[in-house]
């Protein structure tokens, strides 16, 4: 029998090393992952990674990670979000590095590695400081950038509801990032509200498919 | 400047709402472009598209409305409209750079006569260089409209014949819409269609230090 439900989210980060590159899904506030996030920092993991929209709102979310001292480096797109300080005096200190990526760029990049491509050739951000020492090359009329494929070694996400195959179904725009994160990490772990037996999520309305999915932590349980 | 009365928020908002045509699929930025969305005609059924995922945005809502997995891209609770629903990142990003987004509503930093945009960086070491979804937008939008205040704290002026500040894109905007006229940019001279009552054209030349053209349609009082 398939059973990717972890019994606790602590359990579910075991195998993170240090130096890992985390993908967090998220866009401010909306799906991000408060409890997997608590887990690894539990955990301990460090040096790492972290690939998420921002770089972090107060006290929360990345921002968790970025305040232990857990982060090396942050690729996001909009950095200079709301109460994003913790990262912006980390910054100026020198001590996070932070790669600047246009948000479909982003999302493009990272379904590209989920997909088993090297990489997307995009308009956006042709003849910008974002395309410098970047391969560049006109398709017709239109300039477009290589960026390469993004992958992550973990992914962090939050859905609603999984069943035990690890298929999910999110909750408004907490989708966000969610369904090109599962795909994009080698091991995929998603935070949901609730478990589902097997069968009651409409195949029709199913949005990541559990073959993305390695480990799910349902969340009512964790609560009790 | 002080002998010119700016035209207010609202009434710059408004004034875009009017260009934003029936049916359009429609990108709203974060700040000011968001108060254009309070006047779109509900019979017009112009889809609101967020950055993040909602495809037929309503309007921002407050109080007992509120769900904050329910937002906009500015972090804004907003309602669904009958029809609205969500889209991933990936599918929120092709409807932007695949040429499904008819217009996208902006904030800049500097905008340049011949429509390029500055809005991501100001190119200082101490802000965060973010540029967020705006190299998608306007690279993939079919219009591409700015709202700004016309000139900066310093009364520099944001107009400029080329800009100073790191490009978001390259001759993209189609219309600007300041506090003191209305502008429509191409590879020659900008057009003026709007003036803010007591601006003159001539005026407005002199302190933007560039040549302007009145509309062929003439030039509407701005209020």
């Amino acid at each position: 029998m398939i059973n990717k439900v972890c019994g606790s989210a602590l359990e579910s980060m075991r195998d993170i090393p240090d130096g890992a590159t985390m993908l967090v899904g998220g866009f401010s506030g909306a799906g991000v992952p408060e409890a997997l996030i608590s887990a690894l920092l539990e955990h301990g993991a460090t040096d790492l990674t972290v690939v998420h929209n921002n770089a972090g709102n107060a006290e929360q979310g990345v921002a968790r990670l970025l305040a232990a001292g857990r982060v090396r480096k942050v690729i996001c797109s909009f950095p200079r979000s709301w109460e994003s300080h913790i990262f912006e005096n980390l910054y100026r200190a020198g001590k996070v590095e932070l790669e600047c990526v246009p948000q479909g760029t982003l999302a493009e990049r990272l379904r590209a590695g989920g997909s088993g491509l090297g990489g997307i050739f995009t308009p956006a951000g042709y003849g910008t400081e974002l395309a410098q020492g970047k391969e560049t090359r006109m398709i017709g009329n239109t300039g477009y950038v290589f960026e390469h494929a993004l992958r992550g070694d973990f992914s962090l996400v939050k859905a609603h509801r999984a069943d035990r195959w690890g298929n999910l179904q999110y909750r408004m725009t907490a989708r966000n990032f969610g369904p090109v994160m599962c795909m994009a990490a080698k091991t995929t772990i998603v935070e949901v509200d609730e478990v589902v037996p097997l069968g009651m999520l409409d195949p029709e309305s199913i949005v990541t498919s559990g073959g993305f999915v390695q480990k799910v932590i349902n969340l009512k349980k964790e609560l009790q | 400047m002080n002998d010119w009365q700016p035209v207010s928020r609202e009434h710059i908002a408004r004034r875009v709402a009017l260009d934003v045509f029936p049916g359009a699929l429609v990108n709203l930025g974060i700040g000011m472009p968001e108060r254009v969305g309070n006047y779109f005609a509900s019979t017009d059924e112009i889809i609101v598209h967020t950055e993040n995922g909602i495809v037929g945005s309503g309007p921002i809502v407050e109080g007992s409305l509120q769900d904050f997995d329910l937002i906009n891209a500015g972090r804004k609770t907003v309602g669904l409209l009958p029809g609205g629903h969500f889209v991933d990142h990936v599918d929120s990003f092709a409807l932007v750079r695949g040429g499904h987004l008819d217009i996208t509503i902006l904030g800049a930093f500097q905008v340049s006569s011949s429509g390029d945009l500055a809005n991501w960086s100001t190119g200082e070491a101490a802000t965060l260089p973010s540029p967020g979804g705006a190299m998608d937008l306007v690279v993939g939008a079919t219009e591409v409209f700015v709202m700004m205040n016309l000139f900066g704290k310093n009364k520099e002026a944001r107009l400029v014949k080329q800009c100073t500040l790191p490009l978001t894109g390259a001759q993209v905007v189609k219309r600007l819409y300041t506090d003191f006229a209305v502008f429509d940019l191409s590879e020659t001279t900008p057009i003026v269609s709007d003036l803010a009552p007591g601006v003159t054209l001539n005026e407005l030349s002199r302190r933007l230090n560039m040549r302007l053209q009145p509309s062929p349609k003439g030039i509407g009082t701005y209020c």
